[in-house]
């Protein structure tokens, strides 16, 4: 039978939740890490036991951890080309703590500075690593998407990184930190297409790349933030919570923004709002069903200022007509005195057959469903804040 | 030979338990204490100062002797009980409500 792991990110620590693929019976390892933020762990889809995670610190920086046997034991894989991978006295090297943006002539328009909250201009500076996104087929290869944002690519096992520096090339200058930081915190990678990676950034939108990362342009059309720009319909500047997308339908793609959950059809091109009968459009994660590609959930929050749920009720809804029309999921989630929030990573779905949905909140919650959202059970109560979920399951 | 206290978090990340201790040829600065550590400890690059400037992050802190020498020029000499080893180099992660 099938194995199912999760990863869960938090406050102060990860932790690796494992069943078998009944999904009943929980164990829990942690916490690695204690006392970091973990902003994001991901396995490779090419080998389940290669993970990658984003380990973080105000006081002491980015660290990035590599795990080649599913979690057991961790390490920094960094240490520069052609050196030996460790000291003489077998201490690994550290190059692969360092993110460095592209100021080179030749790749493009590296810029020094995008728009700050008060709309004047502020040199980019490195901060953390908000989200991991191993390649499809070689686990060497691995996306990170930083704060202030940037889009990074190691194709060495995280041992070094670099920019692909033409996303800031695309309007860059524009760009302008939410309330989280300027982070880019989603990319998905086309399964059918190769050169084709979309990344979302809080706060400049949507951005595609059709050659595999060295030109982009902002794919934004029909996104309004008619309380967050002053020219509503901007090419660039919205706040994208999250995107999600079907791997068998890549042309088709769901956002949560700021406020409003939308939808595309056209890879990007133009999008239309599927809010619906949503009791709040504002939230932060969105996915879609693994085996129903016009299945679609996401987890309302009240507003933009009080971020918890609305009415203290935590609800899950769902839409099995790929928007517009959404039910609310409640059974076995708290329906009264609940005030937390669930953050843009941490929501994942498994690939099993019922699909599961997981998802971490604020509160250290982690919640599951093995029946796509039918019944909801905790697998764990009391973790710190959880930052993210991403779920493997391993064969 | 210099003795180095690292904050908690680092320990670990260096795999050491209590004072590191490293040996420093030539002027004993923060610059080359720092140098020393992360030749030792490739794996602290970026921990303490940036990987490219080489400044101090912000929310750490170099103590010694009783001073605070943060602020010192990082190619100033150390006291000299603490290039004897008399007393230690500590690194610590400053007070900011964690």
């Amino acid at each position: 039978m099938s194995r199912v792991r999760l990863l869960a990110g938090t406050k102060k620590g990860a932790f690796i939740l494992t069943s078998d693929g009944t999904r009943k019976k929980w164990e829990v390892n942690g916490p690695l890490f204690g006392g970091w933020e973990m902003y994001h762990l991901k396995g490779s889809p090419a080998d389940p036991n290669r993970l990658y995670a984003s380990q973080t610190s105000s006081w002491f920086g980015q660290i990035i951890q590599r795990s080649d046997d599913g979690g057991k034991t961790w390490y920094q894989p960094g240490t520069p080309p052609g050196e030996p991978t460790t000291t003489p006295d077998g201490m690994p090297k550290g190059e692969s703590n360092k993110f460095v943006y592209d100021t080179s002539a030749t790749s493009g328009q590296p810029l020094t500075t995008h728009q700050w909250y008060d709309g004047t201009q502020h040199p980019w500076e490195f901060k953390r690593v908000w989200h991991l996104e191993p390649s499809l087929s070689d686990p060497d290869t691995v996306f990170a998407g930083v704060e202030d944002a940037a889009l990074f690519r190691s194709t060495n096992g995280g041992q070094t990184w670099h920019e692909l520096a033409g996303l800031r090339g695309a309007k860059g200058q524009l760009w302008q930190p939410g309330a989280g930081g300027m982070c880019l915190h989603t990319i998905m990678l086309d399964s059918k297409n190769p050169q084709r990676i979309f990344i979302a950034i809080s706060a400049a939108g949507v951005f595609r790349t059709d050659d595999a990362g060295k030109t982009w342009r902002p794919v934004n059309r029909g996104l309004k933030s008619q309380y967050e720009l002053p020219d509503s319909d901007a090419e660039v500047g919205h706040c994208v919570h999250r995107i999600a997308m079907h791997p068998a339908k890549p042309n088709v793609l769901f956002m949560q923004k700021h406020w409003d959950v939308m939808r595309s059809d056209d890879a990007g091109e133009s999008w239309h709002e599927i809010s619906g009968n949503l009791p709040t459009d504002f939230g932060f994660p969105i996915h879609v069903h693994a085996h129903e590609p016009e299945t679609v959930y996401v987890i309302p929050i009240k507003s933009d200022s009080e971020h918890y749920v609305p009415e203290g009720k935590l609800r899950v809804y769902r839409s099995r007509t790929g928007g517009n029309e959404w039910e609310a999921l409640t059974n076995g989630l708290p329906q009264h005195d609940c005030y937390v929030n669930i953050l843009r990573d941490a929501m994942a779905v498994d690939s099993l057959d019922p699909c599961g949905i997981y998802f971490g909140t604020t509160g250290g919650q982690v919640y599951g469903s093995a029946d796509a959202g039918d019944h909801w059970v905790p697998i764990v109560r009391d973790l710190p804040a959880v930052l993210s979920v991403e779920v493997q399951v391993i064969p | 030979m210099i003795r180095v206290v690292l904050p908690a978090h680092l320990k670990t990340l260096a795999r050491v338990n209590g004072e590191v201790i490293l040996e420093i040829e030539g002027p004993v600065t923060q610059r080359t204490i720092l140098d020393a550590l992360e030749e030792r400890y490739p794996m602290l690059r970026g921990t303490v100062r940036d990987h490219v400037t080489l400044k101090r992050r912000a929310f750490v802190r170099f103590f010694a002797c009783e001073q605070d020498l943060s602020h010192e020029s990082s190619d100033t000499l150390v006291p000299e009980s603490v290039a004897s080893g008399a007393e230690p180099f500590l690194i610590i992660g400053a007070m900011a409500g964690g």
